[in-house]
């Protein structure tokens, strides 16, 4: 059996091994979610509010996000809204509060556990259009900065890379160091069966997850709580 | 760690269980292929009717075997039966075995147990196992052809490593085609013991093999796998052909990855992390071997390519369009020195089209400045034959040797044979890879052009895309070894 964390938590797990993620905070009521934000530097408005928590699985399909919150008193009418959506069967829930960022294009990465050669890192084109597009390479954990770099050149929609609609090319060395530090998390923490950051959005060149999944063994879970 | 296989790829003696006088018996056409291929050690064959097959005397016991005079026993009884004989070739000094012999693991719950003690007593006997359920071995330095069904195939510096039997065929019937010979095949049957690992890491310390070719299906520990076969692509080029390719299926998979990792995504993934050098086919995968096998690994991805005439050279540049390869503009020198060669209606451009210009030594001048240019990693020769095509018509059509027919004939074709023997010289002496491609490789294998690159030990692609196929993957290669500095 496994266990998949909050978004929250499986944000502060990859981010702690250097994989850029979108400034965020989190509280479990309006109040603490919005010192929070006036406490922390790294968050600016407009922001994004989720309720998450373990046994959230589909945010967006619960009409549990808001988007583009541009001042305190639209959060504060968020969290109070959010907080109220909560059901007894999700559990333990909290806010998370993130700077809206925004990219015309849309990576995805993660790793996989293989059933034949184990743990295996992933990036591909697409975001929420990955599955249709299915322009994704994958390597077998971990990966060196070389196997990293060879994954991007793999993909078949190299133009996507280059400069775009105004946007900058992708900064290779900062999607090389993303996916070796994702590649980090499989290696260094205990028990990862999955882990998917969808979409990774291309702000100013550089990859930015903007969504974290883990998927833990249940083991692993209980330690990583 | 790697097993050492010298006695079943060069054993000074074969012992062969389960001959008889049936030709349609494996033990009867082993025998047969054994000698037919010229091999040289003492050939043993062992069966239940005393007597002589194929004018050697059969022995009806192994024990009969002198002591120490045979190294390797090839075994095609049934399975009832082989561990005894097992025990008894281990007991005459034998130190490999080729199961042929099936009855193992491929037949059901009986099967698998008879194969897990048939593993277990090589292993006390110190017997490298081979198969069982599997075609045979040939090795070309012995001049061994040990298989139930043929082909034997020409010497070369190609190992071929093969989960099927049919496969191991294949490339020797390519073998045969190309003229590009092969050192070792091995078909590992069930695999019981030794795997595909096991023979490509044998093929990597041994001095008559330059390039590793393996068939595969199956992935047992791919993990394992992935670390050996990388450890040899550090050392010799792997082409791997994949049977079994197409998306199997559906993966309950919770996350995005997951539902994205068919298991050919990440098959491939393996492979160019590891440095092999997959190719989509059979055909595609003997070319490259063969290629590795023949020309010097290009040191980058720029192309020139050498027509005589027309829009052969278009569809050459075509087919770069779906590899890392490129046409490359050509260098001002290099334009300047081959726009001395060449009458004003030469293409000015890659693909450098002669337009029919060129006097007698003008195409191995052109090679030799394209292949010889530090901006050039490869060369693509299109047209070779042409000239031997018209003299085969002039041969054949009734009026030849008058008309001065002999003198053109003869002109014609020595031309084309020296552009085969210019391109193989060129690529040795500049380190640049030299390809030729024409349809008449296939076509008129007996033309004087194609006849001249086999001659020269070397492989006539079949056409622009496949060699244009076959040099990218090499570029591939060599740019994964760049790439981590070996």
């Amino acid at each position: 059996m496994s266990i998949t964390l909050s978004e929250a938590e499986s944000r502060r797990v990859v981010a702690g091994h250097g994989v850029p993620v979108s400034p965020f905070v989190t509280g479990t009521s309006t109040d603490e979610v919005i010192a929070a934000v006036a406490t922390d530097d790294t968050v600016a408005y407009p922001v994004v509010a989720k309720l998450c928590g373990r046994a959230i699985a589909h945010k967006t399909e619960r009409g549990l996000v808001r988007l583009r919150l541009g001042d305190e008193d639209a959060l504060r009418q968020a969290c109070d809204d959010l907080l109220a959506a909560a059901r007894p069967d999700d559990g333990d829930v909290e806010v998370l509060v993130s700077t809206m960022v925004d990219g015309n294009r849309e990576l995805i990465a993660g790793l996989n556990d293989d059933p034949q050669f184990g743990l295996t890192i992933m990036v591909g084109v697409g975001g929420i259009l990955a599955e249709a597009i299915r322009d994704v390479t994958f390597r077998l954990v971990p990966i060196s900065e070389v196997d990293a770099a060879e994954m991007i050149d793999d993909l078949g929609t190299q133009r996507l890379l280059d400069e775009f609609r105004g946007e900058p090319a992708v900064d290779r060395a900062a999607l090389i160091e993303a996916l070796v530090a994702l590649a980090a998390v499989g290696e260094q923490e205990a028990g990862v069966r999955s882990i998917d950051l969808n979409p990774l959005i291309i702000v100013e060149g550089k990859p930015v997850a903007v969504d974290a999944l883990v998927e833990l063994d249940e083991a692993a879970a209980e330690v990583s709580r | 760690m790697s097993h050492d296989l010298g006695a079943l790829f060069d054993p000074k003696g074969v012992i062969i269980t389960g001959v008889s006088n049936h030709p349609g018996k494996f033990g009867f056409v082993t025998l047969h292929n054994l000698i037919a291929s010229g091999y040289q050690g003492e050939i043993f064959p062992v069966g239940r009717e005393p007597g002589e097959v194929l004018g050697r005397s059969v022995l009806g016991s192994i024990d009969e075997v002198p002591d120490g005079a045979a190294d390797m026993v090839f075994i095609c009884t049934p399975q009832a039966v082989n561990e005894e004989l097992l025990r008894a070739a281990a007991a005459r000094g034998v130190r490999a075995a080729f199961f042929a012999a099936a009855g193992y693991r491929e037949a059901g719950p009986e099967g698998v147990e008879a194969e897990r003690r048939l593993v277990a007593l090589a292993d006390e006997l110190g017997v490298a196992l081979a198969g069982p359920n599997g075609q045979g071995v040939v090795s070309t330095p012995s001049q061994m052809c040990a298989q139930i069904v043929a082909p034997y195939a020409p010497a070369g510096r190609i190992a071929v490593a093969s989960q099927s039997g049919n496969f191991v065929s294949s490339f020797l019937n390519l073998a045969h085609h190309t003229g590009v010979g092969v050192s070792r095949a091995v078909a590992a049957g069930n695999a019981a013991a030794l795997g595909i690992a096991d023979y490509v890491e044998w093929f990597a310390d041994d001095p008559e093999t330059d390039v590793c070719l393996v068939y595969m299906e199956s992935v047992d520990d791919g993990r394992e796998m992935f670390e050996r076969l990388r450890a040899v692509a550090e050392r010799k080029p792997v082409v791997v052909v994949k049977g079994g390719a197409s998306d199997a299926g559906a993966r309950a998979a919770a996350s995005h990855t997951g539902a994205l990792a068919s298991d050919d995504a990440v098959f491939d993934g393996m492979c160019r992390q590891a440095g092999l050098i997959r190719a989509r086919d059979v055909e595609e995968g003997f070319e490259a071997a063969a290629t590795l096998a023949t020309q010097p690994l290009p040191q980058g991805n720029r192309v020139v390519v050498v027509t005589t005439v027309g829009g052969w050279g278009v569809a050459a540049v075509d087919a770069m369009a779906d590899t890392r390869l490129t046409a490359v503009a050509l260098p001002d020198d290099l334009y300047a020195a081959i726009d001395e060669k060449l009458p004003p209606r030469w293409s000015k451009n890659n693909p450098i089209d002669m337009a029919g210009g060129e006097t007698r030594d003008t195409v191995p001048e052109i090679l030799e400045l394209a292949a010889a240019h530090p901006d050039v990693d490869g060369v693509l020769f299109l047209g070779l034959g042409i000239q031997s095509n018209t003299a085969s018509m002039l041969r054949e059509g009734g009026f030849y040797p008058d008309h001065g027919l002999e003198r053109i004939v003869g002109f014609h074709e020595r031309q084309d044979a020296r552009y085969a023997e210019a391109a193989a010289e060129i690529a040795a002496r500049t380190g640049t890879p030299v390809l030729i491609a024409t349809e008449l490789a296939n076509a008129r294998p007996d033309n004087a052009g194609p006849a001249a690159v086999r001659a020269a030990g070397r492989m006539c692609h079949a056409s622009a895309g496949r060699a244009i196929r076959s040099l990218d993957l090499m570029a591939r290669y060599a740019n994964w070894r760049r790439a981590r500095g070996l």
